[in-house]
């Protein structure tokens, strides 16, 4: 495995009070690849997604050992500004969850958060963000309509758009597409292929040929442990464990 | 050929059904009994003159209820005004911090006491630590005790509505990198608007009917007086007094104080209602 890391996961512990969800988990997330995380329900894969923006700690009782560097820091230790990693870390979630504003606010919100745009360079902002999500054409005459009137696929690439728009470095994926048809689903995935190009991608998902399909590398998770991490061709084709063979063609369970 | 345990069940639906609907006649009746009275004797009394003229004295006739509108309007104003932002703001505030401060506990728990506290209870308090002090009764010592009755009613309704909102919602904007100021007051807040508003209206219809808290605050003033520091008339009030008093255009001037806070409060709920439903039809 050659790349540079954008995130480097050491010896990485997650307890749900006294549950523990993941289990001394190691794995590199390359710069620019789209990496895929599968497994049975329950087996720590949204855990361990939800550690690398640190939403876990808006639940007391939550909590994270071991280490996760990005850019040369560890962003599990107290220092770390949560808000400021969140915005370079995004995150989409397996429901469409578009702000109660305009499709414009909805991109609008997050940027000014950390950015004093003028007008000009906010219609600029908003437009380039819905065109990199793939949702330009379809709502460039409705940006003032309010997010929650769009179909399912187009707010959930709304929320990419709004993910996309604050520049983060990686984006999260939680099972981005369970709710979707197979047509927003074809869209959406088509938009990981394009995304990649410039941002690290994560994502989580029960779909095998979703796994396989867009990913390049991929971690094969069971009961908070990593069971394989590789190359997805090589996961898909010629996995090294049998666990994860199992899982794949389906005789799992 | 029917099947029995079928059988059964359908008889079972159909009593459950009659019982339902009797139940509901019974309510509606009273319903309908109070509100055909209130019109029948309340509209006799509608006139221009109930409200140009104040209440009259003793013995005169005619009459209006002016000073007792604009004192209801003053009140009630005055303590939306004040009951609006605090009982937002509290609600907010539980909703955030509600499940880990025990400061927030403690907040919930009086506010669903004075949620059930009587309202006669509130005006001796504030009598007891106001009237009592500055020696008079006062337009603010009324609204100061309404007040207090509507902060409760709009917390709660706030509170329960951010609950409503999806955490994922929540997630998405912290996701964002927003401070959690901004998603409890620009995402969460704003996804409920239309149920924080109808918890307001609801809370303006409560207050607008109260008379206990307003007897010992108050109190009532027979001449049109907009000064806040003094007694001020209001209808609740003013309907206590006369609908009890031995004069005709008295027990008149009741009625039509009635009718007009009873259809105020139904206008207050339809528009609450139809608010409401616009926002979750959308």
């Amino acid at each position: 495995m050659t790349g540079k890391a954008t995130l480097e996961i050491n010896n990485l512990n997650f307890f749900y009070g006294n549950f523990q969800g993941l289990k001394n988990v190691s794995l590199n997330i390359y710069e620019k690849k789209v990496t895929a995380f599968i497994g049975p329900s329950g087996c720590g894969k949204s855990t361990l997604l939800r550690t690398l923006n640190r939403m876990y700690d808006l639940y007391p009782g939550q909590r994270a050992e071991g280490k996760i560097v990005y850019n040369g820091r560890n962003i599990l230790e107290p220092g770390q500004d949560v808000n400021v990693l969140r915005a370079k870390v995004g995150m989409v979630f397996q429901k469409p969850t578009p702000f109660p504003m305009s499709v414009y606010d909805n991109i609008a919100f997050g940027v000014r958060l950390y950015e004093n745009l003028s007008r000009g360079e906010m219609d600029e902002r908003v437009e380039w963000a819905l065109k990199k999500a793939a949702l330009w054409g379809e709502v460039k005459d409705k940006l003032q309509k309010s997010g929650l009137s769009l179909s399912g696929g187009q707010q959930q690439r709304l929320c990419i758009a709004r993910s996309v728009a604050v520049k983060p470095d990686v984006l999260l994926l939680d099972e981005p597409t369970s709710a979707l048809d197979p047509i927003s689903t074809a869209k959406i995935e088509e938009l990981i292929a394009e995304l990649k190009e410039d941002y690290t991608i994560t994502i989580v998902t029960h779909n095998m040929q979703q796994a396989a399909r867009c990913s390049d590398y991929t971690a094969y998770m069971y009961l908070g442990e990593l069971v394989e991490f590789g190359e997805t061709d090589q996961i898909f084709m010629n996995p090294g464990k049998k666990e994860t063979q199992d899982y794949i063609t389906g005789r799992f369970g | 050929m029917m099947n029995p345990v079928y059988r059964r069940r359908l008889w079972v639906h159909r009593i459950g059904i009659a019982l339902s609907v009797f139940a509901m006649a019974i309510g509606l009746f009273f319903l309908a009994w109070i509100l055909f009275t209130l019109l029948v004797r309340g509209f006799g009394a509608l006139s221009f003159a109930l409200f140009t003229e104040t209440t009259p004295a003793p013995g005169s006739e005619g009459g209006g209820l002016a000073n007792a509108i604009v004192g209801s309007l003053l009140m009630v104003g005055f303590a939306t005004l004040i009951s609006t932002p605090v009982g937002i703001l509290a609600g907010v505030y539980l909703a955030e911090y509600g499940e880990e401060s025990w400061l927030a506990q403690i907040t919930r728990f009086v506010t669903d006491i004075m949620l059930s506290a009587p309202s006669i209870v509130i005006g001796l308090f504030v009598y007891a630590i106001y009237v009592a002090n500055v020696q008079h009764f006062s337009g603010w010592a009324g609204t100061f005790a309404i007040s207090l009755i509507a902060v409760p009613v709009v917390v709660r309704t706030t509170d329960n509505m951010l609950k409503l909102v999806p955490n994922s919602l929540r997630e998405a904007a912290f996701a964002l990198g927003a401070p959690r100021w901004k998603v409890a007051t620009m995402v969460r807040l704003r996804a409920v608007k239309a149920g924080v508003v109808t918890g307001v209206l609801l809370a303006i219809a409560r207050i607008s009917g109260e008379t206990a808290p307003l007897l010992f605050t108050a109190l009532n003033n027979q001449f049109f007086s907009t000064d806040m520091n003094a007694p001020m008339a209001n209808l609740p009030v003013v309907i206590f007094q006369f609908a009890m008093s031995p004069y005709d255009n008295w027990r008149s001037l009741a009625w039509g104080g009635a009718l007009l806070i009873t259809f105020s409060v139904l206008l207050l709920n339809i528009l609450s209602r139809t608010l409401f439903r616009q926002k979750v039809s959308s």
